[in-house]
């Protein structure tokens, strides 16, 4: 069955009042998403370091276990970290959701088809690797009921939502990653953010 | 004092709290001493360059991390390292050697060769220890030099440090 959600629709609807949600986005299409949505010092975009999106949410949630952390990445970026979702199973964060926004394809390269196109199931591997709850989600009722879980519900989550293959315009976050990292720890930590990195 | 526990003393000193890494012989004292102590969050990985996105979450959430794992994961974590170095994530990696002077895994010599070369082609400053004795003090300065600079530090400890001259020692350990 073809897809139906748009991932910009799917997204804003994902941070809607996202209050104190700390953010990660996978690198190409996410990021893209979760700037068109409002870029916000509370959110990490990468530009990099594929496969990585997954792990950067569960330190974060580590370090934070009071706050609630959103991992949004896309399949490929996700499949290139699959181990991770056994990692995040075995640390077990209340806190960390994981939503790959699946589109099937590689859209920043050519729109070649992942895995995912051929039938792999990134629920199925979520649920294997022990997650408290993992969904496929192909509808906006279910990303609406996703958006309050990932705000109160035990985690660790993971949802995999099937998206069109749309190809849509850049909506870029900065590029300086020392920026990105500095806003968000000054956000999130306050003046600690930079005494903590004096102190040796 | 032997050095995993000058090692563990060290991370306490540093006020780190999160450890990510991929077992190594060479650091299986100092996973246990990680693994008993409550202060420390010791994470098992599926692989080396998680351990470089565990840092930076970490990081990100004000937690000082260190990355343990052997050399062979170095070649796993290279394109990663451009996070850290384009993010300026303060890291910390200690690595132990295999394929120099001792190696009975033929297989293992070509990365060990390539380690250091790696690193800092990366953009990684590498000290390394080659007898016991140094490894406590390179590590304190590793940390140091991580979380004062903003940058990516490595220690590699010598395999004859180590001293495993078989598989039979290896499952020993």
């Amino acid at each position: 069955m073809k897809a139906t959600l748009h991932r910009r629709e799917v997204v804003v609807s994902l941070l809607k009042d996202r209050r104190n949600l700390l953010v990660v986005a996978g690198l190409g299409s996410t990021a893209w998403d979760i700037t068109a949505a409002g870029d916000s010092d509370l959110s990490f975009p990468t530009w990099g370091a594929m496969g990585q999106a997954a792990m950067i949410g569960l330190g974060l949630a580590l370090a934070q276990p009071r706050r609630r952390v959103l991992v949004v990445t896309g399949d490929g970026e996700m499949l290139m970290g699959l181990g991770a979702l056994a990692t995040i199973g075995v640390q077990k964060p209340a806190n960390l959701s994981v939503v790959v926004i699946d589109n099937e394809r590689y859209g920043e390269t050519g729109m070649q088809a992942t895995h995912t196109a051929h039938g792999v199931d990134l629920a199925a591997v979520a649920k294997a690797c022990r997650f408290k709850k993992s969904i496929t989600v192909k509808s906006m009722r279910e990303v609406q009921n996703l958006r309050a879980a990932i705000h109160r519900g035990a985690g660790p989550i993971f949802a995999d939502i099937k998206v069109r293959d749309e190809k849509l315009p850049l909506v870029l976050p900065p590029h300086d990653g020392v920026l990105l990292k500095d806003r968000f720890r000054r956000a999130l930590l306050g003046k600690s953010a930079d005494v903590l990195a004096e102190k040796s | 004092m032997p050095f995993p526990e000058e090692i563990h003393a060290a991370l306490i000193a540093a006020r780190v709290r999160v450890v990510g890494y991929v077992p190594d012989a060479g650091h299986k004292r100092l996973l246990e001493l990680c693994h008993a102590d409550r202060r420390l969050r010791a994470v098992p990985l599926t692989t080396e360059e998680d351990g470089i996105g565990l840092a930076a979450g970490a990081w990100l959430g004000g937690q000082r991390s260190v990355l343990l794992m052997q050399s062979s994961g170095v070649g796993n974590i290279i394109n990663v390292l451009g996070m850290a170095k384009v993010c300026r994530f303060p890291l910390l990696i200690v690595i132990t050697m295999r394929g120099e002077a001792g190696e009975f895994n033929s297989w293992q010599v070509p990365m060990g060769q390539g380690t250091q070369a790696t690193l800092e082609a990366m953009g990684v400053t590498v000290e390394r220890a080659d007898a016991a004795e140094e490894i406590a003090e390179r590590v304190r300065n590793g940390l140091k030099k991580a979380f004062q600079e903003n940058s990516s530090q490595a220690v590699l400890i010598a395999q004859r440090v180590i001293g495993i001259k078989s598989f039979q020692e290896q499952r020993n350990q």
